[in-house]
């Protein structure tokens, strides 16, 4: 067999896409509700996650919890624990983490296992020969401590806050704007800390073979990990391959490497043998990020006609010390809605709680939902509906930058949203409308998500036989990478998808910037369409056209009254196209986001003041959809996350220790089934966004959760004509102000 | 998990008396021995003894302790003489784990604290002496009844509130023989022993459960929590009301997610028997019910919920059917 010709296409999103080429392909597969190609292994059971597939002789390890808030590990009684049956190691290395890496950070975390920064830190790793032999030892490790728990500062009231002077601005005068204003409200929302809940607890499967490692792990960003995790280790990246085929659900939590893949790693090279290591849930939860709570003030005005003229935002937020991220809660006010006089404030506190990072949509998802409960505040205090209000606010260009937008479909998603709801049937009277003893209210959101995009690189191979190959370390975390990919391949090659078979989830194959910040699809996806399009114009020279007279369709390449099929077309030889994709001054001259509007009917039991979501709607707009199930998946489980937003997730810190109490899926609670309503979802499938990218798609993974839980506070104030304004809105809270 | 010595019991006689703790559906054992909660040195295995039919006892039902909770809820006998029971039943766990525990494991199921759960935390009732990590921490799901300056936990079940109020007897044999245990009197209050839940003795085994005739009227079991499933009672309310002549001639209460044990206010029953329904006297029986009630601060919400919710359900069960 002869080598490939290989050909290659670099794409810098500079300026707007004129080409519109995925709306002139005729394969027809682009956008459809194709099925996952990978759905039948995943219901089957036969898709083999992290912790699922161990090689020959590995043993495995658990990870021992520091019990103080702060201090350091001054002894731990490894000794004795070697003696107990079947442990091998007990692990103490400077190179292990104290919480994982932040998205994209390619570094390693802060190391070193003796100092303690928050409780449930780990501080050791126990490796035995069998899972239960480990657990069991770990459990009886007994640490000494240079106790200073005292000095511990966990609650946010008593933290001391930064204000980085760069996540600081303002135009106008926010104060007088107040003071001048026909309506305004001046109010202050709490949302608490939260974790991601991923139904595949975080693991690792490390070994060492000729001196390089490879690590089975559930990851988002197989790039950066690697790096992250040679960084750890003081080896340089190319000695370390991570795999991560099939993720069941990161939201944010496995973007960076974590305790285990440094810990199995350690343990591995120490031992020479496979070692395993997965987090119990109850580990998960205490010592892999969580959403950082929030403090919001949000301070908004109009004149008489309902015509905003400030927008004022400042948020403290928390991490632990030294970390940089800090949830960029405000990340959207500067453009959703008009107003000249403008403020944005950001504080971020130091707290001995478990690290806090990228929670799905990290800032919109808790930013939109409160300055949304605020507009509709603003809304209601000036006498105006809510939708006619925030129809009256669109900006035409970023009102803080001057930018124009690339394109904003918002207010035909609230008026269509809001005509597929029947918010007309709204009660105008809050507190008016009951059944039994059911107060019925119904509240809206507008639904805000920046859009970015990320360096990403996809190598796609046409094979003699007509079908491709596609390869990138991208992975598929449940958002449907897998079937978009090759939808997007097969669309460009004109081939049926099971011609395309899409590999993903090896940090060997072609780097992307992974799952993450909802800028996979689009990233991905362009390197993806670019590689093709490289390939697309080799066969346009075999075809000796032009490749824009180049039609390709189910095998057979046409052009004018000339058609060959591929395999006859290749002679027997293969082709190979890398395309790569960065981003470029695209989207600094164009405002890009991503829309929507969500619509939400609630019924309140004015006994118990339990919430019951009756009907939650949304519609959107992200610009290209690559493919309808998935995306109205997204969607799905992004308004399902809102509402448990909205009534019911919350960590619980012991004030006094900082120990997260409820870290088990028993009393973190997320939504189950008869919490979530029948949800409908409209996709705006003709959107189309020039500025993002070849594609003309942009993100939507995380768009939908940005604003639900607004919908639904909006829509008990209108049941019962109360403001909650401390997320969850739990069944207490509400009783209290029943009276 | 520690290393156990595990055997199957063929016959209840292999269990009664064993020096073992005993599994049967294994939800909540099985998890707190994982967490080492619970740390058995052996284990008895009552899956294979029988003990898992419903029958008819006289009017009554007897009730093997190896019924699974989803067939019991689902026994056309129970939805028909004894509907609080099943509705009791169904809005506990989840489908899944109905299907695998039983009538006697659950009753035996022990507290959802979170500092029981924790094996760093202090905890009397998991070590006694350590001290209650729930007062001043995170109490929101803790009692308001019949709480100690030991223990504030709760039993979290749904099953045994309502079998308190429909006056079940739980029998139970052990090495000195069979007995009886009135399901209102089979979980214990908290006092300076919190590390005993309920009377069942070192050796004695649950056999069945037997539940007297019908009472007829309207049942109703309410539970009230932070979510629509899966999530465990704030309060519950367990009632039988049986209207005669716009009176309630019969009267039964229970109330889970407040105390130690299923809540049974004899007083509040008796206050409400004879007469006719009115929100005054609801709110009196709320009263006797509450009587000694104290919140621990998280959860003071309980003491307005429980008269509320106890306010609807009565209203519910006494209105006339249209």
């Amino acid at each position: 067999m002869s080598d490939p010709i290989t050909v290659s296409l670099f794409h810098r999103m500079n300026f707007r896409d004129e080409e519109n080429l995925l709306d002139r392909t005729v394969q027809g597969v682009i956008s459809t509700p194709m099925d996952r190609p990978e759905g039948p292994l995943k219901v089957s059971g036969t898709a083999t996650y992290a912790d699922e597939d161990h090689p020959p002789g590995t043993v495995y390890g658990w990870l021992v919890r520091a019990t103080i808030t702060k201090g350091w590990v001054v002894g731990l009684n490894s000794r004795a624990l070697r003696r107990m049956p079947g442990v091998l190691a007990v692990i103490r290395d400077e190179r292990m983490i104290r919480n994982p890496a932040q998205g994209g950070d390619a570094k390693s975390p802060y190391q070193g296992p003796a100092e303690v920064f928050y409780k449930g830190q780990p501080i050791a790793l126990v490796v035995a020969e069998t899972f239960e032999q480990a657990r069991d030892a770990a459990t009886a490790a007994q640490a000494e401590y240079l106790d200073r728990s005292h000095k511990a500062v966990i609650v946010p009231a008593e933290a001391e806050y930064e204000t980085p002077r760069g996540e600081q601005s303002s135009q106008g005068d926010l104060d007088r704007a107040m003071q001048e204003a026909a309506f305004s409200v001046d109010v202050e929302y709490t949302t608490p800390s939260m974790s991601h809940a991923s139904m595949e607890p975080h693991a690792a499967v490390a070994w060492w073979q000729d001196g390089r490692l490879t690590v089975r792990g559930s990851y988002q960003m197989l790039n950066t990990n690697a790096q992250e995790l040679a960084d750890a280790l003081g080896v340089s990246p190319k000695k370390v391959r991570i795999l991560s085929q099939y993720v069941g659900g990161g939201f944010g939590s496995k973007l960076g490497i974590s305790h285990e893949a440094v810990g199995a790693a350690i343990a591995a090279q120490k031992l020479g043998r496979p070692v395993a290591v997965a987090l119990h849930r109850r580990q998960v939860f205490e010592t892999t990020h969580r959403r950082s709570e929030s403090r919001q003030r949000v301070r908004l005005a109009c004149d008489a006609e309902g015509r905003m003229t400030a927008v004022g935002h400042e948020v403290w937020v928390s991490n632990l010390p030294g970390e940089s991220f800090s949830e960029p809660v405000t990340q959207s006010t500067p453009f959703t809605w008009a107003g000249e006089n403008r403020l944005i404030g950001h504080h971020i506190g130091r707290l001995n709680l478990n690290g806090a990072g990228s929670m799905r949509a990290p800032g919109e998802a808790i930013g939109v939902p409160v300055t949304e409960a605020a507009m509709d505040e603003l809304a209601e205090a000036a006498g105006i509906d809510p939708v006619e209000f925030r129809l009256r606010n669109i900006p035409e260009v970023d009102p803080s930058s001057g930018k124009p937008f690339s394109n904003n479909r918002l207010a035909e998603c609230i008026r269509r949203g809001a005509e597929k709801f029947g918010w007309a049937d709204r009660p105008k009277q809050p507190g008016s409308r009951r059944e039994g003893e059911w107060l019925i209210g119904m509240g809206m959101s507008a639904i805000i998500r920046v859009n970015m995009m990320g360096p990403s690189t996809a190598r796609v191979t046409l094979n003699p036989d007509g079908t491709a190959l596609v390869e990138t370390d991208m992975t598929d975390i449940g958002t449907g990478s897998y079937s978009i990919l090759t939808q997007i391949a097969a669309e460009m090659l004109g081939l049926p998808p099971e011609k395309v078979t899409t590999m993903l989830g090896d940090s060997d194959l072609p780097p992307s910037i992974g799952s993450g910040g909802s800028r996979g699809a689009a990233s991905s996806g362009t390197s993806v369409m670019l590689a093709a399009k490289a390939l697309r114009k080799k066969i346009a020279e075999r075809m000796d056209c032009d490749p824009d007279d180049l039609t390709l369709k189910d095998g057979t390449a046409i052009a004018g009254n000339r058609q060959r099929s591929l395999s006859d077309l290749l002679a027997g030889d293969t082709l190979e196209g890398t395309g790569t994709i960065k981003p470029g001054l695209a989207e600094m001259h164009h405002r890009q986001a991503s829309w929507g509007a969500e619509f939400c009917e609630v019924a309140v039991s004015s006994v118990t003041g339990e919430v019951h979501v009756r009907r939650l709607s949304g519609v959107f707009a992200a610009g290209r959809i690559l493919n309808a199930k998935t995306a109205r998946s997204q969607c799905l489980g992004g308004m399902i996350f809102g509402i448990g937003q909205a009534l019911h997730e919350k960590v619980e810190t012991d004030a006094r220790d900082g120990n997260f109490v409820n870290r088990d899926l028993a009393e973190y609670h997320v939504p189950a089934n008869l919490d979530v309503p029948h949800i409908d979802i409209e996709l705006l499938m003709d959107d189309r966004d020039a500025y993002a990218n070849p594609m003309r798609a942009k993100g939507i993974g995380e768009l939908a959760t940005c604003g639900t839980a607004a919908a639904i506070v909006s829509a008990i104030a209108n049941a019962t004509g109360h403001r909650f304004r401390h997320f969850p809105v739990t069944l207490d809270k509400v009783l209290e102000k029943l009276g | 998990m520690r290393p156990f010595d595990y055997t199957r019991a063929h016959a209840p006689a292999d269990a009664v008396g064993a020096e073992a703790r005993i599994i049967a559906g294994g939800t909540n054992l099985l998890d707190l021995m994982k967490l080492q909660v619970e740390t058995p040195d052996r284990l008895i295995d009552i899956n294979h003894v029988g003990l898992d039919r419903v029958e008819r006892d006289g009017d009554g039902l007897r009730i093997g302790a190896l019924v699974r909770n989803s067939d019991l809820a689902a026994d056309p006998a129970v939805r028909e003489g004894w509907p609080l029971l099943s509705k009791a039943i169904l809005a506990g766990a989840s489908a899944q784990i109905r299907n695998r525990a039983t009538t006697g494991g659950n009753l035996m199921q022990r507290t959802r604290c979170y500092y029981f759960y924790d094996i760093d935390a202090p905890c009397n009732k998991r070590e006694p002496g350590s001290g209650c990590g729930a007062i001043g921490g995170n109490n929101r799901q803790h009692a308001i009844l019949g709480a100690s300056d030991h223990c504030i936990a709760t039993y979290p079940g749904d099953m045994a509130v309502a079998m308190s109020a429909l006056d079940a007897v739980i029998e139970v044999e052990g090495p000195a023989g069979k007995r009886e245990i009135r399901a209102a009197d089979f979980h214990r209050l908290p006092g300076d022993t919190p590390q005993r839940d309920n009377e069942l003795q070192s050796g004695e085994m649950i056999l069945s459960v037997r539940l007297p005739a019908p009472l007829g009227g309207r049942q109703i079991y309410r539970k009230v929590r932070d979510r629509r499933s899966y999530a465990f009672a704030l309060v519950s309310v367990a009632a039988v009301v049986v209207m005669e002549a716009g009176r309630m001639a019969t009267a039964r209460l229970a109330f889970g997610g407040v105390a130690h044990k299923p809540w049974r206010v004899p007083a509040a029953e008796s206050l409400l028997t004879g007469q006719p329904p009115s929100p005054e006297l609801f709110d009196r029986a709320a009263d006797a019910v509450l009587a000694g009630a104290r919140g621990q601060g998280h959860n003071d919400f309980k003491i307005p919920l429980l008269r509320r919710t106890l306010g609807a359900v009565l209203a519910e069960a006494t209105q006339e059917s249209k």
